[in-house]
């Protein structure tokens, strides 16, 4: 199969242009480190940012960068931190859930609107997403957006963008918000909370005004307690004011430890990875979204019909959970629950002949649906970018 | 007045009786609005320069009274503006004569906050300050707070995805929002995200935000709610140049710090401002800066030490560091009053456009330079950290010409914008007043494909039609 390698827009508005002459079913792909996500297609050739890569703009004090789509996020980010700055939406890595290699782009972040702990604060990827220029399935190079942070100029494209797979359209340059790194970084960790328990610890905590810009939960294997956490960034003055009132806030709640440093960092890292997750071996892992309150009784389901293992992250309004591989992969027993408590569940990891059976993603009202079918139509009437990689006809 | 309407459809006109008995038929008497002199109340917006009579104003209470209104307009092939209250600054809720005005005001109801999981759910016609002041007894607020905020409506606020001086740490509506309640145009009811923080498929809700009441009427929403600072505090600084004040924004940020508010009055504004409020602003400077941060006290003096350190290199000529509260209300009061203090002083248009912060000082002088040349007086007052700058163009209405004159000189200010890397509108929408320069930000590609999106909701563009995009437009999906 044809992969083909652009090296700027023009080049791959020829490529598209003539594949949608053609009828060529195109995959979309950065470097290809997520490309067992999302529902298997069948594509004539591939078109990949890869050689399309390089910062195109960067003002540390208008806080925004631009880079080529095919830029590595880990360039992205230290070209940030040698000014001190950083994505404030802390992108995940997919690498070591699904287990392949290479360099993660910074366009993938944006088309898959990667985000990690610090959503609960700062936003999603798509938050801070402020400007795209992309080639759609005509071929035609469209722009969106730009690189001043308040812009209501038209309609918000960039915001569709984000998250669309690669089914609207392919993208050649981003820009993105950034914020300052914090100067310092602590971890309050509660021991022995049952899943109910810390939800409400973390709810108490998201709820002060202490700016807590991560709040995880992680239950022990035995699932009769396990870690709660609650992480709190800024000047050190103001981190150790408001980690003493947080004790306070929340002393009913006991054996508190304060984690700082290396081992701090890390454990977020595999709270904003999954990586919690993927000692289960051959197990499939599934993202749900739902409201935190609803959060450990949506799970209490999910674990009375399956062999689950689980952690929250986001207050408690993300659910990572694996489940065992045969079957469905839990699908039934997941989307019930999603029905029952509010919120919808993605299946991020399994094999491919699963994925090509199941819905990826939570199934969308009709009416929704319509939409959606129009609007990949107005991108790409040909449909063939990135064709059923997120729903049967998108 | 140079901003083309376009004409009526006469068939529509013809049908008005028959249009205004369907109506009838939807909603209860007392939500229908036929009389001229009570339609007079909707012929305009915030843009009061310009003013269409509607067929008939509609003021549902229910989102199946909403749906009943779109499918019966859509069946009849009538135009619908949605309003909120009409605050719009560009013309965005202006009708045109063919068209009903479907207003959401009376659904202005919350119908469920939860503080555990900080969402509120609301009905759409609630006001901006309205969600803040229902949370507010457990010391939560909403957090985009445009001037307006005490009339807005949430569902203007959603159709124009607004800020406020507080976005640039908190984001603005979008960044705020996790869920509607929409009446696409045929009728159908669509739910799109809810209570939690992000929602399959596309993100409908982020293209839905800033859309300008163009792809459907929002009736209810579901906003993020956040628990206060413990406190907030500002300090004043007046520099001798606007290079000073340029470059100490610059150094403010750069140092890592992301204040709740950063405002940037220049010496026009300043002065109207003083003379109508009696803040205590230095008349002596060039600009002025005011920097708000928050947390508790000791974090306030902590950062407000470090701000200090910072300014200090520029020579500030004026620096005062709040100590009470009434020293900061004071400070803010003559911030606030800016656009009803210059209205005392002259008309004016105020501009809405964004620019890149390093831009500021060669921005400012070319605005200056502009205003000059048609004869007027410009002041300005914005939001510095984000490059969001609110001219206000000043002229005299009683003069012959003047007006046109002040429009004029806007539009070169807002290519002026777009030009140095910046974008026509920052919070207020294009609306019908910036619509014919969205040639100058986009492409015929770029616009193209907007308008197909527009296309998917509503192919015959009866939805707030001659808005947003240049009247020769109209492509379908």
């Amino acid at each position: 199969m044809t992969t083909h390698t652009p090296r700027d827009e023009q080049d791959a508005s020829i490529i598209i242009r003539e594949a949608a002459d053609k009828g060529m079913l195109l995959n979309v792909s950065g470097n290809g480190t997520k490309a067992a996500m999302g529902r298997p297609n069948q594509t004539d050739a591939s078109i990949s940012s890869s050689a399309m890569s390089g910062i195109t703009l960067y003002e540390p004090s208008e806080l925004v960068i631009s880079a080529r789509s095919g830029t590595p996020v880990l360039e992205v980010m230290r070209v940030l931190a040698a000014k001190g700055q950083e994505l404030p939406f802390e992108p995940m890595d997919y690498r070591a859930l699904l287990g392949t290699k290479g360099e993660p782009t910074i366009g993938a972040v944006a088309a898959m609107n990667l985000s990690g702990p610090r959503r609960i604060m700062a936003g999603a990827a798509r938050d801070s997403l402020i400007g795209v220029r992309f080639v759609n399935g005509r071929g035609d190079v469209v722009k969106s957006g730009g690189r001043v942070m308040k812009n209501v100029t038209g309609l918000d494209l960039v915001k569709l963008m984000a998250g669309s797979w690669g089914t609207l359209g392919f993208l050649t340059e981003v820009t993105f918000k950034v914020l300052p790194k914090q100067e310092r970084m602590a971890t309050l960790a509660i021991r022995g909370l049952d899943d109910k328990q810390a939800i409400q610890a973390l709810s108490m905590a998201l709820g002060s005004p202490f700016d807590v810009n991560g709040a995880a939960h992680v239950p022990d294997r035995d699932r009769r307690g396990g870690t709660t956490l609650i992480r709190l960034e800024g000047f050190r003055v103001s981190v150790d004011y408001r980690m003493n009132e947080m004790k306070r806030l929340l002393k009913r709640f006991r054996f508190m430890d304060l984690l700082e440093g290396v081992g701090a960092e890390a454990l977020w890292q595999s709270v904003r990875d999954a990586t919690l997750l993927t000692d289960h071996g051959n197990r499939a892992v599934w993202r749900v979204s739902t409201a935190p309150t609803k959060g450990p009784e949506l799970v209490a389901q999910v674990a009375q019909g399956l062999d689950a293992q689980w952690f929250y992250d986001w207050g408690g309004g993300l659910i990572w959970i694996s489940t065992p591989i045969d079957g469905d992969a839990g699908a039934s027993v997941l989307r019930e629950a999603t029905r029952t408590f509010g919120g919808h569940a993605t299946l991020v990891r399994a094999p491919a002949e699963i994925r090509s059976t199941l819905d990826v993603f939570e199934p969308q009202p009709e009416a929704l649906m319509t939409l959606s079918r129009g609007i990949k139509a107005s991108f790409d009437p040909a449909g063939i970018l990135n064709p059923g990689r997120m729903y049967a006809g998108i | 007045m140079t901003i083309a309407f376009p004409q009526p459809d006469e068939a529509v006109l013809a049908r008005r009786k028959e249009i205004v008995e369907g109506l009838g038929r939807l909603v209860a008497s007392e939500a229908l609005i036929v009389t001229e002199d009570e339609r007079r109340a909707f012929e305009t917006d915030g843009l009061t320069a310009y003013r269409r009579m509607p067929l008939a104003v509609v003021l549902p209470s229910t989102t199946e009274e909403v749906s009943a209104i779109m499918r019966f307009c859509h069946d009849h092939g009538v135009k619908v503006v949605p309003r909120g209250a009409g605050t719009s600054l560009c013309g965005g809720a202006i009708p045109q004569e063919d068209a009903i005005v479907l207003g959401v005001a009376k659904m202005n109801r919350v119908l469920d906050v939860s503080f555990e999981n900080r969402t509120a759910r609301v009905q759409s016609g609630i006001t901006n300050l309205g969600i803040s002041q229902a949370v507010g007894y457990e010391g939560f607020f909403y957090a985009p707070d445009p001037s307006s905020q005490l009339a807005c409506t949430i569902a203007g606020n959603i159709a124009m995805n607004s800020g406020g001086a507080h976005c640039l740490k908190y984001g603005v509506t979008t960044n705020n929002l996790l869920g509607v309640t929409m009446v696409l145009l045929d009728g159908t009811v669509v739910e799109i995200g809810g209570e939690h923080l992000d929602a399959p498929g596309y993100d409908l809700l982020g293209l839905i935000c800033g859309s300008e009441g163009q792809l459907g009427v929002v009736t209810e929403a579901v906003v993020r709610i956040l628990r206060a600072a413990e406190g907030a505090r500002p300090a004043l600084f007046g520099f001798s140049s606007v290079e000073d004040a340029g470059a100490c924004v610059a150094a403010i940020i750069g140092a890592g710090i992301i204040p709740v508010a950063l405002e940037y009055m220049d010496k026009p504004a300043i002065q109207i401002c003083e003379a109508f409020a009696h803040a205590g602003y230095p008349l002596d400077v060039e600009a002025m800066l005011i920097v708000e941060v928050e947390g508790s006290d000791a974090e306030i003096d902590d950062m407000l030490r470090r701000i200090v350190a910072i300014a200090e290199p520029f020579r500030p000529k004026t620096m005062k560091v709040s100590q009470s509260e009434a020293e900061s209300a004071a400070i803010w009061k003559g911030r606030k009053s800016a656009f009803g203090a210059t209205g005392r002083v002259a008309d004016y248009i105020c501009m809405d456009g964004t620019i890149p912060t390093g831009q500021l000082p060669y921005v400012l002088n070319r605005i200056d330079e502009i205003v000059k040349s048609y004869g007027l007086g410009v002041a300005n007052v914005f939001h510095a950290g984000d490059g969001n700058l609110h001219p206000l163009v000043m002229f005299n209405t009683n003069v012959p010409g003047e007006m046109e004159k002040a429009e004029k000189a806007g539009e070169d200010i807002l290519k002026l914008c777009v030009e140095v890397g910046g974008c026509l509108t920052g919070e207020h929408g294009v609306g019908i007043e910036k619509r014919d320069l969205m040639t100058y930000q986009f492409n015929a590609t770029d616009l193209e494909q907007q308008m197909r999106v527009r296309g998917v909701f509503d192919p015959r563009w009866l939805l707030n039609p001659a808005k947003v995009f240049p009247l020769e437009g109209r492509l379908a999906a």
